[in-house]
């Protein structure tokens, strides 16, 4: 019989130190016996947990491109920018560059992040046999970008503790940097908990013969 | 409960695709990927703990170097003012949003610290033919710090904020700015060194006893 994976022999891969062992016939939790994880054949409720943070993500997104992130105290007055307004204020002949980093790691990356794991999660869920390269490529490509969506936060968080020169001038963190801040976490704890492993899974048990 | 080892130690799944297959024997500097989804299982690195040692070392001093002196200043009609890493979230603790404060400490202090710390623990333990237990323990948990640790990300954003700030103000890059950028590439050039396969195929197993010999692999080996 063609047994393409692991799972399909009975063998459990550890995810922590790739040891493959195999679980015992006695009910019980399994232990990976070289580095002591708690193993299984796939991420348990994978999908389910997955949603749920991508869900609360994009919850929080709305507030964190609504909601201020820096309030700027003058001695004429304060003035309070959104994400997207920061983007703005820095575009100019010499901090474009700058401007378009901002928009891509604190707009573009999670708002994609987002659009993705929720293809991906569609497409495991109707056990899709298309593509599966492209899709675990988009997977880790995802894994790989996510952590600089985090740029604005350090952005805000620096500025605000530079400019703090009252009663010139000041600038304070707003309500909408949390929720971003949450987005930024939430999207990544998203992609632990996806299992690349269930892209292939509908063509591993199709090749084997289950399908 | 224990699962049981297979026999055949060079069998392993694909993390990605979970395609069993048989690991070959690597040269140092030679890597093997999954044929099915590409992924790379295994790069075999050259003098890999020495250059670890050296490099985890390295970043351990530019780590401390970069969170003792500021990494930030200004100077705005005659008054001045200046951050360190710590400043700038210990700033935001008192002002903004602790949570976001927590992790601004997370992100850029504490995970680095645990990064680099384990990484040298665990190349110093690994340095024995059978390394301990708690090598195992560190190891389990380092990729953890690793996803955690954003140098990199802040180093970015502070650069980001350097340029805003220079319309309003003078800015003054401090020497953190110039250590930060160095351990950047040397964090980058110690994950890049260490070879956790090698150090995981010698350790001390949880389950006591299990430590494959070879009738204990035939036994494994008939059940197949």
């Amino acid at each position: 019989m063609a047994a393409p994976t692991a799972m399909h022999q009975g063998m459990q891969s550890c995810g922590v130190c790739g040891l493959l062992s195999r679980p015992s016939l006695e009910p019980g939790v399994r232990r990976c016996p070289r580095c002591d994880e708690i193993l299984s054949f796939r991420k348990p409720n994978s999908i389910q947990r997955t949603w749920a943070f991508l869900l609360a993500a994009a919850v929080c997104y709305v507030p964190a491109n609504v909601l201020p992130v820096l309030t700027t105290t003058t001695a004429t007055g304060s003035e309070s920018d959104t994400i997207m307004q920061g983007v703005v204020l820095l575009w100019s002949p010499s901090g474009w560059p700058l401007s378009i980093i901002v928009l891509v790691a604190s707009i573009l990356i999670p708002s994609a992040k987002i659009i993705a794991l929720a293809y991906l999660l569609v497409s495991v869920q109707r056990n899709s046999l298309a593509n599966n390269e492209r899709r675990l490529r988009l997977y880790r490509t995802v894994e790989f970008i996510g952590r600089w969506s985090m740029v604005d936060v350090f952005v805000d968080t620096f500025t605000a503790a530079l400019i703090q020169l009252q009663p010139l001038m000041s600038v304070e963190p707003g309500p909408g940097l949390f929720f971003f801040a949450a987005v930024v976490v939430l999207t990544m704890l998203a992609v632990e908990s996806f299992d690349p492993r269930l892209i292939w899974d509908a063509t591993s048990a199709q090749e084997v013969g289950y399908g | 409960m224990y699962n049981e080892p297979l026999s055949d130690p060079s069998l392993i799944g694909c993390p990605h695709c979970d395609l069993l297959q048989r690991l070959p024997q690597l040269p140092p500097g030679a890597s093997a990927r999954c044929p099915r989804c590409n992924e790379e299982l295994w790069r075999h690195k050259q003098d890999a703990l020495n250059r670890t040692v050296a490099l985890s070392l390295g970043a351990a001093i530019l780590y401390l170097v970069a969170n003792s002196v500021p990494m930030l200043g200004l100077t705005i009609v005659g008054r001045s003012a200046s951050t360190t890493v710590i400043g700038g979230a210990e700033h935001l603790w008192q002002e903004g949003p602790r949570l976001v404060a927590a992790l601004v400490m997370l992100t850029a202090v504490i995970a680095p610290a645990l990064q680099i710390g384990f990484m040298l623990a665990i190349a110093f333990g690994a340095h024995q033919e059978r390394p301990r237990r708690w090598v195992g323990i560190l190891l389990r948990f380092y990729p953890t710090t690793r996803v955690w640790s954003m140098i990199e990300v802040m180093m970015l954003g502070v650069l980001v904020a350097l340029v805003k700030i220079a319309d309003y103000a003078t800015v003054i890059p401090g020497l953190a700015l110039f250590v930060l950028g160095a351990l950047i590439f040397l964090l980058a050039a110690m994950q890049a060194n260490f070879d956790a396969r090698d150090v995981w195929n010698r350790i001390e197993w949880a389950r006591d006893g299990t430590h494959l010999s070879s009738e204990n692999a035939q036994m494994v080996g008939q059940e197949n």
